[in-house]
């Protein structure tokens, strides 16, 4: 059973495999279609439509088998590796072991934002930014510039005491836990961390940077920590939900599983911590 | 200020090429919510959309223009940096994102090509894919 881990209990033989094993998936062009789909589902999910991986229920759903497929991916070039999470309550700057230049390399210079060291900078040759919205081809980030602060553990926590899974218009402007840890409305944990990253990571096609996993892992760990909380909470809506994947609907693109199939990650990998 | 010619517009063909990807990606199968797109009700961003906007920002050309969007997004409004479509959204509480700012939102479609001209830094929008 594969075990996800934090990035920062990574060891420099783990950090290694991971990085290898990323970049190979960027040779063989895999990664990119990894890029390509999120961006597709990013500009086609709308409040007032059909929506499926963000916006809307299965926004965490979607995106742990969004994850499971990528980490199959990558165990089939290293099977011992993992997807690990960044808790970014506790990794909260730009100073963090995340960032250094033997994992993820760090903050971009100021001039472009390109990141200029670690194994995705430009320089190294083997990061092209291939799937993008605009001309540039090089992994930018500004970590902490165009918000200051990454979520703290009080706000998570506050999050995660929302007993209600999702609640109508079943959106961005819905309340409940869903909406909330998705980040459109009250303190905004997911997408606050997409802007403090800055760069691709604040784009729709966000996968372009690494870290991306990495925080889809925490965001799933979370709802996680929040099933254990509200063992009695369902995933809502159960059925006959226009423009919204029902529990038992099946989700693009994959058509052959459902909210209902991702309920329980242990099927798939655990955590090294306990819930 | 003089009067700029006449953008180019998007014929329908464009606006279908643009989004074929997506499409493709979306409509591998068939899916029990997916409503056919021509039998969606009107958005609320319809009834009220934004006036039409064009001005020159830190040396962009920037435009809005209400009618011209995506056809699946609804909101029916047109963003364009220097003649390139960028690709925008309208939440349901009335802001607005973009492609380029997508997970931060803006009170108008022309703040959020501000914010975008900002972090282009100069660099052109590609096509969309």
């Amino acid at each position: 059973m594969a075990v996800r881990k934090n990035q920062a209990d990574l060891t420099a033989a783990e950090k290694r495999r991971l990085i290898d094993a990323l970049l190979q998936l960027k040779r063989d062009g895999r990664y990119d279609t990894f890029v390509r789909t999120h961006n597709a589902f990013i500009m086609s999910d709308t409040d007032t439509g059909d929506r499926v991986g963000h916006r809307s229920p299965s926004f965490l759903p979607w995106h742990r088998r969004f994850l499971i497929e990528f980490e199959q991916a990558l165990q089939s070039v290293d099977a011992s590796v993992t997807v690990p999470y960044w808790d970014w309550t506790v990794d909260r700057t730009p100073a963090a072991s995340l960032w250094a230049a033997d994992f993820l390399g760090g903050t971009g210079r100021s001039r472009d934002g390109q990141v200029m060291d670690g194994p995705f900078a430009f320089e190294a040759a083997n990061w092209p930014v291939n799937v993008r919205v605009d001309g540039r081809t090089y992994l930018r980030r500004a970590l902490g510039a165009a918000v200051a602060q990454l979520p703290t553990r009080a706000e998570v926590d506050g999050v995660l005491a929302m007993a209600t899974y999702d609640m109508a218009p079943w959106n961005s402007a819905s309340d409940g836990f869903r909406n909330h840890l998705e980040g459109w409305r009250g303190v905004n944990l997911h997408n606050r961390v997409h802007v403090w990253v800055g760069g691709q990571m604040a784009t729709g096609a966000s996968p372009n940077d690494p870290v991306f996993w990495m925080h889809h892992a925490f965001v799933d760990k979370l709802w996680s920590q929040w099933q254990a909380r509200h063992p009695r909470s369902p995933y809502l809506p159960a059925a006959g939900t226009r423009d919204v994947v029902d529990l038992h609907d099946t989700m693009r693109p994959w058509n052959n599983v459902t909210p209902a199939d991702m309920l329980d990650h242990t099927r798939y990998y655990t955590y090294d911590t306990a819930a | 200020m003089p009067r700029p010619s006449e953008p180019s517009r998007p014929t329908r063909r464009q606006a279908i090429g643009v989004t074929a990807g997506t499409l493709t990606a979306l409509a591998l199968a068939s899916s029990a919510h997916a409503a056919p797109l021509s039998t969606r009700p009107a958005s609320d961003a319809a009834h009220d959309a934004p006036e039409a906007f064009d001005e020159v920002f830190q040396g962009r050309r920037i435009q809005g223009l209400p009618g011209a969007g995506h056809m699946h997004h609804g909101g029916g409004y047109s963003v364009r940096i220097d003649g390139q479509e960028l690709h925008v959204m309208r939440n349901a509480d009335g802001t607005w994102i973009s492609v380029v700012n997508h997970y931060e939102t803006f009170a108008t479609p022309r703040a959020v090509a501000r914010a975008a001209v900002v972090e282009l830094q100069g660099a052109a929008l590609v096509p969309l894919v």
